[in-house]
């Protein structure tokens, strides 16, 4: 009788410090993401047309629309908490994106409802940035090489694609989220999403070629949970 | 024989048409206007109410019973009908992103867009074009969520000098028009085959040479006004945190001398030098449209 009231004490206490410490001591949502089938052999960019980008790689660069690792797994799939969990302020910190290379680096951004956006180009061309949300407002901002980066903020939640009209092979992804609870995939496929309080989540997994993908998981306490994605690839 | 034919066109188009106006009449929808929308044009104020009169009569067989571009004509017309849903608008004296003023779809209007399905609505009056600029205001939430935004600023326009249009000429280059525009401005830059607009569509940048008429006006301030606020909804980026106003001038007057069709102030100046005479002797298609008269 008596070590159960120990018990329970402890329970308390853990909870107590769980609650005072909401960020650390919460569970985790850890996982993979992987596709099933064969995915389409990506293009290899002619970029004969921008020479100041094409000198720079040896051999032609591949389109990023479906990009796998090893083991089966998906990269530049971003994983993210769609419900059960409050709306957050946005961090100070502004989140980069820069062009480089005719590339967009990263190819994927997540960042948060009204953070910073910092957009760079580190190339010698102008390039032209045209983000195309449905939701958000839709600007389309010029770039010349040595230009003052490009000071952005959305907000609204929404994933949508970003291009470049002057260069039609750079194509990216903004996903704009409402909490600070999300993850890329990259090499590998693994994600993590941790500090989560106990609670009921729906986690969302999004790929620009292969859409998106739901599951419900319930966290209690500090456990770890793993869920897996699967996408179904497509061999065109 | 052509007249014959030519009447009994007429008389079928005279049987057919009131057929379409009746179905039109039948399935128009209830008007959805979120709630009642003024404009303010000066000292015209146009009301929604009477502008809805006005939409359901001249403008949704393009832009759609809701105001979205899929009226029952829009599967024809190139470019797509703007859809006032997204509140995405081309011609505005405001930075890229935000709302035009109402005066800047009042001009739309009045102006029409060159090149395209949409014409000029002038034979309104201008209490007509005010009341349906607020009706329009009327298919956004987008007008009620956002404040309005102050007009990017046009400078008085410096002196023309020939000066002014050999720098306009080096920022074509350096700032890359030519990627899309062409070096001769005609539309064909390398770029140009694989523009697309916002709904996927192709696009062709504007050829300086077909007209001295652009989508968004005529004068040297439209000109300067367009690509210091872009053109949302198409490739055409906003230059206004990378341009300064005098350098955006000079631009304004080289581009003038790309019109080499249509006489200017810019065009006369730059054929008094001898650089400009031979460019735009060789460039000049004179007499004919097929370029027949043009000299080897």
């Amino acid at each position: 009788m008596q070590t159960k009231h120990v018990v329970m004490v402890g329970l308390a206490l853990l909870a107590a410090s769980a609650v005072a410490h909401a960020g650390p001591a919460g569970g985790t949502v850890s996982g993979k993401v992987t596709y099933d089938g064969t995915p389409a052999k990506m293009k290899p960019i002619d970029m004969s047309k921008e020479p100041s980008c094409a000198k720079m790689y040896a051999t032609p660069q591949l389109a990023e629309t479906v990009v796998t690792g090893s083991g089966n797994s998906l990269e530049n799939v971003v994983v993210y908490i769609s419900a059960g969990t409050p709306d957050e302020a946005a961090p100070s910190n502004a989140a980069t994106f820069t062009q480089k290379g005719c590339r967009y680096i990263p190819h994927l951004l997540a960042f948060q409802v009204n953070q910073e956006l910092k957009i760079n180009n580190e190339d010698q061309t102008s390039h032209n940035i045209h983000p195309l949300p449905k939701l958000n407002r839709e600007w389309n901002k010029s770039q010349p090489p040595g230009t003052p980066p490009i000071s952005e903020r959305y907000d609204k939640m929404e994933i949508f694609p970003v291009k470049c009209n002057v260069h039609p092979w750079m194509h990216g992804t903004f996903a704009v989220l409402k909490n600070s609870h999300f993850a890329i995939t990259g090499d590998g496929g693994s994600f993590s999403l941790a500090n989560l309080p106990p609670g009921k989540y729906t986690i969302t997994a999004w790929h620009e070629s292969y859409g998106e993908q739901s599951q419900d998981v319930t966290i209690s306490g500090s456990e770890t949970k793993t869920i897996n994605f699967v996408f179904k690839a497509k061999p065109y | 024989m052509l007249n014959i034919k030519k009447t009994s066109l007429n008389v079928a188009v005279a049987l057919i048409l009131p057929t379409i106006v009746a179905a039109q009449q039948t399935d128009q929808p209830a008007p959805i206007p979120s709630s009642h929308m003024e404009s303010h044009i000066g000292n015209l104020t146009g009301h929604s109410e009477a502008g809805a009169q006005l939409y359901y009569r001249y403008c949704w067989g393009c832009h759609g019973a809701r105001g979205n571009g899929d009226g029952e004509n829009a599967p024809y017309v190139t470019p797509q009908p703007r859809n006032f849903v997204a509140g995405t608008f081309k011609c505005r004296s405001t930075p890229t992103g935000t709302l035009p003023l109402d005066s800047d779809l009042y001009n739309t209007l009045g102006r029409g867009f060159n090149f395209t399905n949409m014409p000029s609505w002038a034979a309104l009056t201008a209490q007509n074009r005010a009341d349906l600029v607020a009706f329009l205001k009327t298919f956004s939430a987008r007008w009620v969520a956002e404040k309005p935004v102050d007009p990017i600023p046009i400078p008085a326009e410096p002196k023309l000098t020939v000066e002014s249009i050999k720098h306009g000429g080096e920022l074509f280059q350096k700032l890359e028009c030519w990627k899309c525009h062409g070096q001769e401005g005609r539309g064909d830059g390398p770029s140009a085959s694989t523009l697309t607009d916002s709904n996927d569509q192709p696009i062709r940048p504007y050829n300086f040479t077909s007209s001295n008429r652009s989508k968004c006006g005529k004068t040297n301030s439209d000109l300067y006004r367009i690509f210091m606020t872009g053109l949302d909804g198409t490739p055409m980026p906003s230059f206004a945190d990378v341009v300064k106003p005098e350098d955006a001038w000079d631009l304004v007057h080289y581009l003038r001398t790309l019109q080499v069709n249509n006489a200017s102030p810019e065009l006369a100046l730059w054929q008094t030098t001898p650089e400009g005479k031979a460019i735009v002797s060789a460039k000049k298609v004179e007499n004919t449209y097929t370029g027949s008269g043009v000299k080897p």
